[in-house]
């Protein structure tokens, strides 16, 4: 029996790697990994004081189904249907008897048990690899009842970390914008919800317009454009304590700001006299540097993972392209040079490719391609979409896309919208209202 | 029907407008000659309001581009002088873009429209410290349409009186 130690929040046991399941994240998966989230089980005292609590029936299926819900959104994993296991979920957790497992077809099994220690939620659950009849991985976790559903993603993440062999990225949070009224009027304010849609909070309350807002790498601030005033203005926000600040003090719109992967330094665009140049400021000292200087258009900045470069867009040659050059402004090279307009570049968090917007005979491609600008991908086509943010492991996109407005002008919608890497798995990000400009925080636990 | 004809088309279009204009009111004209572009860019008077009267508020560019027509050099004429004759007032030139482009680069497009406009009316006499500049990118459509024609009219500056 394995002994586990409970500490607050998290006990890794170390376990012995022998050739157990892979999932191989590299290729597009059509062939999801068949696997079993038995429900956790729960004692009847445990499950009563935590109905009392969270007002769940049974938390112990809840957060078995925010594991399911996560492994099959990856497209990587086909939980199989509850309806079929044999086995009860308290006795799977004890011993599985892989028979019959391997007779529905599961690959992999996640079992577990919630408690309640000390008006603390306590949550273990194991993998076991059915066909090689073996414990991949034991783990349990003790917070506040309250974080149920952060738990749950936790799980997942080491799932999903276990078997592909790559962080996963479930616990984490998505801020954009959220949308409402009609296309010539919207009313636009910043939200952030969990990655999976839950948890939906609006940060600001729609008097004034608000654009594309980003995480730092802590995730515990957000850069944006606000219409403050009728000044669009960078600011900054503290997510928890909730105080915004203008971002230095420009003569004319910043826009387009993203944090440095230090998370000290703003990089922006500053418009002034029909120009648009690319700014950074060091957010302890105040200090701004000029980082580009053209008579064109330079703008949607966004550093490389070590700060050495900054890719950007440009109509210096006269259209939208996309370009690098190092993060002081020098040497400056073009990279996009296929047909049609680039846009939008992003730097991966692994730093081998740039994501990008492309518009090419009227359809808007959302894409990746080498940091030199070899090897373009394109992985979705649409009527508009634009505005790619990275997961926090490089492997999914999310982006906004809008539909076409019918011969009277209705029928326009935003939505958020993710798609993997290897351009399989195009899902829609369920989303209380219209959304758009979504932004990826890092991966909130370790 | 071939480019040249269309380019007539709306060319005759745009004289009768002219001629038009000195006796008929918005109303008749804007629905003479709602539709009309030229190239792609906007020459009817769908959307348009007037600071006074002869002084259209708007101009219309082509896609991706912030170069002044011949009409839009016309409208900004009559703002320099409707300004000059109102010493007093301020305005704000907002700049658009349509839905075409990419948020950020349309919010930059946006700016350098609504500076095009700036620069001319400027070297017209006006005070740079009577005009602000404020681009909306294409966050405020007038069209919701999405079609050319919606496009167009959302391809703007607008000139609108700061108090």
């Amino acid at each position: 029996m394995i002994k586990k130690i409970i500490v607050l929040f998290l006990i890794l046991i170390p376990m012995n790697s022998f050739a157990l399941i892979e999932v191989d994240i590299t290729r597009g998966n059509l062939d999801p990994l068949p696997i079993a989230v038995s429900p956790l089980s729960i004692d009847e005292k445990s499950k009563k004081s935590f109905k009392k609590v969270l007002n769940k029936q049974n938390i112990g299926e809840e957060i078995s189904n925010i594991v399911e819900n996560n492994l099959k959104t990856s497209g990587l994993f086909n939980p199989l249907s509850k309806e079929a296991f044999l086995q009860a979920p308290d006795i799977a957790n004890l011993k599985p008897r892989f028979e019959d497992w391997n007779l529905i077809k599961a690959q992999a099994l996640i079992t577990g048990k919630v408690s309640n220690v000390n008006e603390k939620l306590r949550v273990e659950f194991r993998l076991w690899d059915v066909l090689a009849a073996k414990e991949m991985m034991a783990l349990a976790f003790t917070t506040v009842p309250s974080n149920w559903r952060r738990v749950g993603h936790i799980i997942s993440d080491k799932i999903y970390e276990r078997l592909t062999g790559e962080k996963g990225y479930f616990d984490t949070r998505i801020i954009y914008v959220a949308e409402e009224g009609p296309k010539t009027q919207r009313i636009k304010k910043l939200a952030i919800m969990d990655q999976d849609g839950f948890n939906n909070k609006f940060l600001t309350l729609g008097n004034e317009l608000v654009l594309t807002p980003r995480f730092n790498p802590t995730s515990q601030m957000v850069t944006y454009l606000s219409y403050f005033k009728n000044l669009p203005r960078v600011y900054l926000l503290d997510i928890e304590t909730g105080t915004q600040e203008v971002v230095g003090d420009f003569p004319g719109m910043t826009f387009a700001p993203r944090f440095s992967p230090d998370g000290k330094k703003i990089i922006m665009s500053l418009a002034k006299d029909g120009k648009s140049d690319i700014y950074s400021m060091d957010l302890e000292n105040r200090i701004v540097e000029k980082i580009t200087n053209h008579p064109s258009i330079d703008t949607s900045p966004s550093y490389s993972p070590d700060g050495k470069y900054i890719t950007f867009n440009s109509d210096r040659s006269g259209y939208q392209q996309i370009y690098i050059m190092k993060s002081d402004g020098s040497d400056v090279k073009r990279i996009s040079f296929g047909n049609g307009l680039y846009g939008t570049p992003v730097w991966s968090p692994r730093g081998d490719l740039i994501a990008f917007t492309k518009l090419h005979k009227g359809k808007f491609y959302i894409g990746v391609m080498r940091t030199d600008g070899k090897g373009e991908r394109l992985l979705t086509e649409n009527y508009y979409q634009e505005a790619p943010s990275w997961s926090p492991n490089g492997r999914v996109l999310i982006f906004y896309r809008e539909t076409k407005t019918n011969d009277k002008g209705e029928g326009f919608t935003a939505k958020l919208w993710s798609i993997d890497l290897t351009g399989y798995n195009e899902r829609q990000i369920k989303t209380p209202t219209d959304a758009s400009d979504p932004s990826w925080s890092s991966l909130l636990s370790n | 029907m071939t480019l040249t004809k269309i380019f007539k088309n709306s060319l005759l279009v745009l004289i009768s407008c002219l001629i038009l204009s000195a006796c008929a009111t918005k109303k008749e004209i804007a629905s003479d000659i709602k539709g009309s572009m030229q190239g792609d860019v906007y020459t009817g008077t769908d959307t348009v309001e007037y600071l006074a009267e002869g002084v259209p508020d708007r101009v219309f560019f082509a896609t991706n581009e912030s170069i002044l027509t011949t009409a839009s050099r016309e409208t900004l004429r009559a703002q320099a002088a409707w300004l000059r004759k109102n010493s007093g007032i301020n305005v704000v030139l907002e700049g658009h873009a349509d839905e075409r482009g990419t948020r950020e680069y349309n919010l930059a497009l946006g700016e350098r429209r609504a500076n095009a406009a700036k620069d001319y009316l400027m070297t017209y006499g006006i005070s740079s410290n009577r005009i602000t500049v404020l681009s909306y990118g294409k966050e405020r459509p007038v069209d919701s349409g999405s079609n050319p024609l919606s496009w167009s009219k959302n391809r703007r500056s607008v000139t609108v009186k700061a108090n």
